[in-house]
């Protein structure tokens, strides 16, 4: 399922991304490629999300969050 | 710090992967103690092979041994001939031998037996060369960039084949798959040099306070109460610091009048007190708002609350095409241009910088406030002074987000760009890197002052001046001017100095422009005074006393709103803060524009769009006024 459907507070497990493979390296670099465990910290239903990843903090646009695919 | 810095060793793994002398710096090392990390630091310098350094920066713990670390580095380096440039040293030189198995032996990622092997069979067929692994590695990748950056005779079909191979033979990207190999190396790595003991409170105060500055609901006015923060103390506290500066230049060109006998006209004493106090120091005395406007910005990013401010204005700015990084620089645009301008470098995609650059202006930055604080008082009640100065500010981002949202339309089509920002944990910034910047942004203001406003205050000092009237001219009859009188014959130096100034260039190329601008309610004079504006806003004050023939006016000039309010109607003055939060941006803008977009094109598109929606708007404006029987000009 899409990431903007993890409700905030779950764990939940990348499994791919939706774009192209410029945007997927970018998001490798920050350490989201599938397979990382991430929670999402917050997701109010509007604006962009925030999800731990490896001990930081990342601020995902709502419509890349849309590409991102998890389990 | 255990997972924090596994992210920044990402970083580092790639950077040892190029094969460049390195020193690495674990600073806040103080911060990960506190958190109950131990990091066994001269493990992590023998795996990565490169010298590792702990250090607090902000309490100059450990420069010492960073500053030998890379010396010892540099000068390592210099011994070995052909390797200190490494730019020119691509191809097989003598002695590049030595160094990048040294610094990468150790420090080397182990990506397992598929990718290695290919990587030797890569390696193989390029020549020998300090950063032969890497690009080995970038060119598994599938990043053809590495045959174009450097000059490399290989046999690219047969790479071709085995980075195609490669990708076959991996179920993600290459580069993603390696990110990952490179992830599990960095993770082994970390389990090795890092123990964790006792709990760490880390990132649980930053998630609390983020609980509220993210807040869905309460995030927004949390934002605007900090904003309106920023201004208030930006004005409260820089006003009475303005009027001390203003006074200290006033008392300045008075010492420098009084070099020469009472009445006399001498060129040079005009040059220096009208032309370069005048000038330089009506800029200058906007140096405690700037300072103050950015000592403010710099707590708000120092503190990390500045990506969260980019955070909570997403959702607005993604209604216009951009994301909320860009407003961050938009914000500084309320202080002054040229840094908003520099700030854009913090964006991604050039098409989001250059968005942002041509709207940027729009923003009301400082300088244009004094031309404000004359009209509003001149033309409107105390009760409306407020709300009209809201209106010209909101008008001013109204029009940025249509013009963005415009040329997000037009020229620079596309989707979004995909908003991914790390959000680094809250801190207490130093009072020193707060004075540091402050400092910096101080200077770079004063050093504006004495180069571009002086050499423009000359040259518009000139323009005013010169020509001067010759013989016998008799100067058309105005109302601050009796008519038929010949100009020698003016007795008011006031006057006489009015009479000149309708002679000089300035005059002239007001004169000129009067058909263009008197469908938006100007005369020549205010065309002569938004002439003088471009070379930096607030020079259109000082430029409307020399018209009025007041002498010495600034913001504050009583005797000059009772001529503007006798000429003009409160629509005209209305129009003429439109015109001039709109139009042309300063000369400084200008450049910056030019030095940051890196083409001479884009300023001028800036420049003559940002006029022409000046002239629109102010058309519409006052053709509007006039329908409504607001009044135009005074007689």
């Amino acid at each position: 399922m899409p990431l903007t459907q993890v409700h905030e507070g779950t764990r939940a497990v990348l499994k791919s991304i939706d774009g192209g493979r410029q945007l997927r390296g970018r998001m490798a670099a920050l350490g989201l490629l599938p397979g990382a465990e991430l929670e999402v910290v917050q997701n109010s239903g509007r604006g962009p999300f925030v999800v731990a990843v490896r001990g930081s903090r990342i601020v995902i646009g709502r419509g890349m969050a849309a590409r991102i695919l998890v389990e | 710090m255990r997972r924090t810095s596994s992210r920044n060793l990402f970083l580092t793994t790639e950077l040892l992967e190029i094969g460049r002398p390195l020193v690495v710096v674990l600073n806040m090392s103080d911060e990960a103690r506190e958190r109950g990390l131990i990091i066994d630091h001269a493990r992590l310098a023998r795996r990565l092979g490169v010298p590792v350094i702990p250090a607090v920066g902000n309490r100059n713990q450990g420069m010492d041994e960073l500053v030998g670390a890379v010396l010892d580095v540099a000068t390592a380096r210099a011994h070995l001939p052909g390797t200190a440039d490494m730019c020119r040293d691509q191809g097989p030189g003598p002695g590049s031998l030595a160094m990048p198995q040294r610094a990468s032996r150790d420090g080397r990622v182990d990506y397992g037996p598929a990718v290695e092997g290919a990587v030797a069979r890569i390696e193989a067929m390029l020549p020998e060369s300090p950063h032969r692994r890497w690009q080995a590695l970038k060119l598994l990748e599938g990043d053809q960039q590495v045959f174009g950056s450097a000059p490399v005779e290989a046999d690219r079909p047969a790479i071709n084949a085995i980075a195609a191979a490669f990708a076959a033979s991996t179920t993600d990207d290459p580069d993603v798959h390696l990110a990952r190999l490179r992830y599990e190396h960095i993770g082994r790595l970390c389990g090795e040099v890092v123990r964790q003991v006792g709990a760490g409170r880390g990132t649980v105060v930053s998630d609390r306070i983020d609980r509220l500055a993210m807040h869905q609901v309460w995030g927004v006015p949390l934002f605007l109460a900090l904003m309106y923060g920023v201004f208030a103390i930006t004005f409260s506290l820089g006003n009475p610091l303005m009027d001390l500066i203003d006074r200290g230049f006033g008392w300045l060109g008075g010492a420098i009048t009084g070099l020469w006998p009472e009445g006399s006209s001498s060129h040079l004493q005009s040059l220096l007190v009208d032309g370069i106090i005048g000038g330089v120091g009506g800029v200058v005395v906007f140096l405690p708002n700037i300072v103050l406007l950015f000592l403010a910005i710099a707590v708000l990013e120092g503190t990390g609350y500045m990506a969260r401010a980019a955070f909570v204005m997403d959702r607005f700015m993604s209604k216009v095409g951009l994301h909320g990084k860009t407003f961050i620089p938009l914000l500084i645009g309320f202080g002054c241009t040229v840094p908003a301008i520099m700030a854009t470098r913090t964006l991604e995609t050039r098409r989001d910088r250059l968005i942002t650059m041509m709207v940027l202006p729009l923003m009301s930055c400082g300088a244009r406030l004094p031309i404000y604080a004359l009209m509003i008082p001149a033309f409107f009640a105390p009760q409306w002074q407020g709300p009209v100065l809201w209106i010209i500010y909101v008008t001013g981002i109204v029009l940025a987000m249509l013009g963005a949202r415009l040329l997000r339309a037009t020229l620079f089509r596309g989707e979004n760009t995909p908003f991914v920002m790390e959000l680094p944990p809250y801190r207490l910034p130093t009072a020193r890197s707060l004075a540091i910047q402050m400092w910096t942004r101080a200077w770079l203001y004063l050093k504006k002052a004495g180069t571009v406003i002086l050499g423009a205050a000359i040259i518009l000092w000139c323009l005013t001046f010169y020509p001067k009237p010759r013989e016998g001219w008799v100067p058309p009859a105005g109302d601050s001017l009796p008519a038929g009188v010949p100009y020698e014959q003016l007795t008011d130096p006031a006057q006489q100095q009015a009479a000149a100034l309708s002679y000089s260039v300035a005059g002239r190329v007001g004169r000129v422009m009067e058909p263009l601008i008197a469908p938006l309610g100007f005369d020549w004079r205010i065309g002569t005074a938004l002439v003088g504006a471009t070379a930096a806003k607030e020079v259109f004050v000082a430029q409307m006393g020399i018209v009025f023939a007041v002498g010495e006016a600034d913001e504050t000039s009583e005797q000059l709103r009772e001529q503007l309010r006798a000429r003009y109607s409160p629509l005209v003055g209305l129009c003429i803060m439109m015109f001039a939060l709109i139009a042309t941006p300063c000369i400084a803008t200008f450049a910056i524009t030019r030095q940051e977009s890196g083409s001479v094109r884009w300023a001028l598109a800036q420049s003559l769009g940002l006029t022409a929606l000046a002239w629109v708007v102010t058309f519409a404006v006052f053709q509007v006024g006039m329908l409504l029987k607001l009044g135009g000009m005074g007689s």
